[in-house]
C-alpha cells in the first residue's frame, strides 16, 4: 500500500484507522476534539448516565461561543456579568460545569483566548496539519486550511469521541478541485469559495472531502485557508483539505499548543510527507479558472445562489429544472428581490464581520482598509464587527482597526458566534437585509425573516460605505 | 435507541430540496440542554404559515416523511433528528441525504432511506393520497397499496444498528484493547501529536 500514489485525504485516514470491520466500516482515531455549549450537553449527561468517563481528556478543548452576548462581559468590579437569557446562561453554565467534572480543559467565557472554537484551535496551535480534528459544528472543515481532515459531528458522535476517542466511519470520495489562475484584484478567498459552490452546487460535494489544489491556494495566508475550507460544507463536502506548506509552519510555530524543539522538528518532518502524490486518483475532478471570478454576492437562500456583482437577480425561469425553479421563487420571495434587479440596487440596512468564515485579523485588516476615512450610509442601522477571538481583537486594537471601524460607525464587540446565527442577542430583524461576511444565508438563519447576503469582508465594508451592495473595485 | 426493523403508515408528501436543519430546528431551539420536546419547534418557519403540511390533520402523527435532494444539510445540529423523531417519525426517505444528518438520524433509531428521484416522486403521489407505505429494513424494501416495490441500498453495519437497537459507544467499548494498542503505536511514531495538549491549563476564570 505505501507504494500506491496516495491522495492527501487518503494519507491522513490510513494514518488513523485503529481497525477496519468486515462491512467496510473503520474506527477512526481522533486527534484533536473542540466543544462548545449548544452541542455537548445532551453528550456529557449521557455519558454521566452511563457512568462513562472521558478516554483522553487532554485532547479535547472546550469554548463557549453560539449563545455568548457580544457586548462586554465584565462590570465594573472586574467580575462576570450575568447573561439576561436563562436558557442561554443554563447552557454556558452546563459546559462551565461539565468541562471540570470530567477533566476537560475549559476557555472562560472572560478570557482572552476565548472566541469561536475554529478561530481559537488554529490560534492556539491545537489544530495541527494531518490530525483528525472533531467538533459538534458542521464548520469544523475549516481546520482543514491547515491541512487535517477535519469535520462537524452531531451530539451522540461528541459523546463517541469523547468515550472513545475514536469514530466509526465509512471512507469519504475524495474530489479535486483544481483552480487554475489566480484571483483579480478586489476578488478574495471568500469569492472564490462562494464562486466554487456556486459551480457545484450546495449537494455537489456530498459524500466526498474536497482537496483544493493550484497554486492560488499555495499562494494563500492561513486565513484565507482556513475561509476557504470552512466552507466546504456548503458545498455539501464534510471536510476541505490543503496541503500543509512552509506558509502553515510559519503560523504554527511558537503557538502556544504546538509542538515545540525536537517535537517540532519531528512534526514538520511527518508534515512535509502531506501531499497527493503524482498519479493518485481522485474520485471526482473539477477544474475551476480563478481569473474569471469577481467579487461574489449570495441572492437567495442557498450558498449556491450566487451572482458576480457585476450581475442582476435571477428568474426563475433561467433554471432549466423545474424543482430549481420552484426554489429559485420561493427565494426570490422571502428575499423580496425582483428578478432583473441589479446586485448593486439591492439596499442594505444591517452590515454583520464576524463569524468563523471571516473574523480572522486578516479579515478585520481588509475590512478597515476599504472603511478608512469613512463612514456607514445614513440607511445602514446597524453595523457590527465580531472579532473571532479576544486575540483576534487585542491585536486590531494594536493596529488601531476598532478606531477604524467605529469612526465610521460601526459596534466593536466582544468575541463569539453572534449574529452569523443569532443564537444569542445579535439578530437581523424580520424583512431587513444584511451583508454579511458568515457562512449561510438560510431562511430565517441570522433571525425570523432576515434577509442575508453573503459576501468577503471587504464587500461587506463596501456595503456600508455606500449602503448597498456595491462593488469593492469601485470605490475610489 | 429502540431498534426498527420495519415503518409502515400514512407519508407526509413534503418533497423540498436542500432542506437545511435551520429549517427542520431553528437556532432558538438549541438552547436546551435535553433531547426532548423539540418536535414543538420543528419546521417552524413552515408552520408558520396556514394551511402548511406539517399541520394538515393528515400529516399528524405520520411515520414517514418524503423529502428532495441534500435533505438535512447546514448545521451538524442532532436537534434536527430529535425534532423529527418527536414529531413521531421514524423514517425519511429522500433521493440524497448531507452526510451529517443522516448519521445523525441512524443514531437515533431514524431510518434515512434513499430512493431514486422517479420512486420518490411515485411515493409522494401515494402519499398524497393518503395512501400508507410500508418500509422493510429487513428485505430493504419500500412498498404501496399499489404493487410498487422499490428496493433501497443501506450500510450493513448501520441497518444491522438500527435493527438492534444497538448504542455505538458500547460496541466500541468492546474495542478498548486496539484503541490503547493505536495509541501505543502512535505514541512511539509521532509522539509530538501529544507534547502540545498538556500546556495550555485555560484556567483564567
Amino acid at each position: 500500500m505505501a507504494n500506491r500514489p496516495r491522495t492527501l485525504y487518503e494519507k491522513i485516514w490510513d494514518d488513523h484507522v485503529v481497525e477496519t470491520r468486515e462491512d467496510g466500516t473503520s474506527l477512526i482515531y481522533i486527534d484533536r476534539h473542540l466543544v462548545h455549549e449548544v452541542t455537548s450537553p445532551q453528550a456529557f449527561e449521557a455519558l454521566r448516565i452511563a457512568g462513562r468517563p472521558v478516554r483522553r481528556p487532554e485532547l479535547t478543548l472546550a469554548v463557549p461561543d453560539h449563545n455568548l452576548p457580544t457586548t462586554p462581559r465584565l462590570g465594573p468590579d472586574g467580575k462576570r456579568l450575568p447573561i439576561a437569557d436563562p436558557q442561554s446562561a443554563a447552557q454556558l453554565a452546563a459546559l462551565e460545569r461539565n468541562a471540570p467534572e470530567f477533566g476537560i480543559r475549559y476557555i472562560d467565557a472572560a478570557a482572552a483566548e476565548q472566541g469561536i472554537v475554529h478561530v481559537v484551535g488554529p490560534e492556539q496551535g491545537f489544530s495541527l496539519p494531518g490530525t483528525t480534528i472533531v467538533c459538534g459544528d458542521s464548520h469544523t472543515a475549516c481546520h482543514g486550511g491547515l491541512g487535517a481532515l477535519a469535520f462537524g459531528i452531531g451530539t451522540s458522535e461528541v459523546e463517541h469521541v469523547l468515550a472513545t476517542q475514536t469514530l466509526l466511519l465509512q471512507r469519504s470520495k475524495a474530489m479535486d478541485i483544481w483552480v487554475e489562475g489566480s484571483l483579480g484584484p478586489g476578488v478574495t478567498a471568500k469569492d472564490l469559495i462562494l464562486h466554487i459552490i456556486g459551480e457545484i452546487g450546495a449537494a455537489g460535494g456530498s459524500g466526498y472531502v474536497i482537496e483544493y489544489r493550484g497554486a492560488v491556494f499555495e499562494g494563500m495566508s492561513v486565513e484565507e485557508r482556513l475561509t476557504v475550507c470552512n466552507m466546504s460544507i456548503e458545498a455539501g463536502a464534510r471536510a476541505g483539505l490543503i496541503a500543509p506548506d512552509e506558509t502553515v509552519c510559519a503560523y504554527l510555530k511558537g503557538r502556544p499548543m504546538a509542538p515545540k524543539g525536537a517535537d517540532w522538528d519531528a512534526a514538520v518532518a511527518y508534515w512535509k510527507t502531506l501531499h497527493t502524490d503524482p498519479g493518485a486518483q481522485f474520485d471526482k475532478s473539477i477544474v475551476i479558472d480563478a481569473s474569471n471570478i469577481a467579487p461574489t454576492v449570495t441572492w437567495g437562500t442557498s450558498p449556491e445562489d450566487v451572482v458576480p456583482i457585476g450581475g442582476t437577480v435571477p428568474s426563475p425561469d433561467n433554471f432549466v429544472d423545474e424543482s430549481k425553479r420552484a426554489a429559485a421563487t420561493k427565494s426570490l420571495d422571502y428575499m423580496g428581490l425582483t428578478p432583473g434587479t441589479a446586485m448593486t440596487d439591492i439596499p442594505i440596512e444591517n452590515v454583520f464581520i464576524g463569524s468563523c468564515t471571516n473574523s480572522r485579523i486578516e479579515d478585520l485588516r481588509a475590512a478597515a482598509k476599504v472603511l478608512k476615512g469613512r463612514s456607514k450610509a445614513p440607511n445602514v442601522r446597524w453595523a457590527i464587527v465580531v472579532p473571532g477571538s479576544g486575540l483576534v481583537k487585542r491585536q486590531a486594537e494594536e493596529e488601531g482597526l476598532d478606531r477604524v471601524f467605529t469612526d465610521a460607525g460601526f459596534e466593536w464587540r466582544e468575541p463569539g458566534c453572534s449574529a452569523c446565527l443569532g443564537m444569542n442577542p445579535d439578530k437581523v430583524p424580520a424583512g431587513e437585509r444584511c451583508a454579511s461576511t458568515s457562512n449561510r444565508n438560510f431562511v430565517g438563519r441570522q433571525g425570523p425573516g432576515a434577509r442575508t447576503h453573503l459576501l468577503s469582508p471587504a464587500m461587506a465594508a463596501a456595503a456600508a460605505i455606500t449602503g448597498r451592495l456595491a462593488d469593492v473595485r469601485e470605490l475610489d | 435507541m429502540e431498534p426498527v426493523s420495519s415503518v409502515s403508515g400514512r407519508a407526509i408528501p413534503f418533497g423540498a430540496k436542500n432542506v437545511d436543519t435551520d429549517i427542520i430546528i431553528p437556532a432558538k431551539w438549541l438552547k436546551t440542554i435535553s433531547r426532548e420536546g423539540l418536535g414543538e419547534g420543528a419546521f417552524e418557519s413552515i408552520r408558520a404559515e396556514p394551511g402548511n403540511i406539517f399541520d394538515d390533520p393528515e400529516s399528524v402523527g405520520a411515520p414517514i416523511l418524503i423529502a428532495g435532494d441534500n435533505f438535512g444539510c447546514g448545521s451538524s445540529r442532532e436537534h434536527a433528528a430529535w425534532a423529527i423523531l418527536d414529531l413521531g417519525i421514524r423514517a425519511v426517505i429522500a433521493p440524497s441525504y448531507s452526510d451529517i444528518f443522516s448519521g445523525n438520524a441512524v443514531k437515533n433509531g431514524i431510518l434515512p432511506i434513499v430512493l431514486p428521484q422517479e420512486a420518490v416522486d411515485r411515493l409522494m403521489e401515494v402519499a398524497r393520497d393518503g395512501e400508507p407505505i410500508d418500509i422493510d429494513l429487513d428485505t430493504q424494501t419500500v412498498t404501496t397499496p399499489f404493487q410498487d416495490r422499490f428496493t433501497f441500498d443501506i450500510d450493513p453495519f448501520r441497518k444491522h444498528c438500527l435493527m438492534n437497537g444497538l448504542d455505538e459507544v458500547a460496541l466500541t467499548l468492546e474495542r478498548q484493547q486496539s484503541i490503547g494498542q493505536f495509541e501505543s503505536r502512535r505514541a512511539d511514531a509521532q509522539g509530538w501529536l501529544s507534547t502540545g495538549t498538556n500546556i495550555y491549563r485555560g484556567d483564567h476564570a
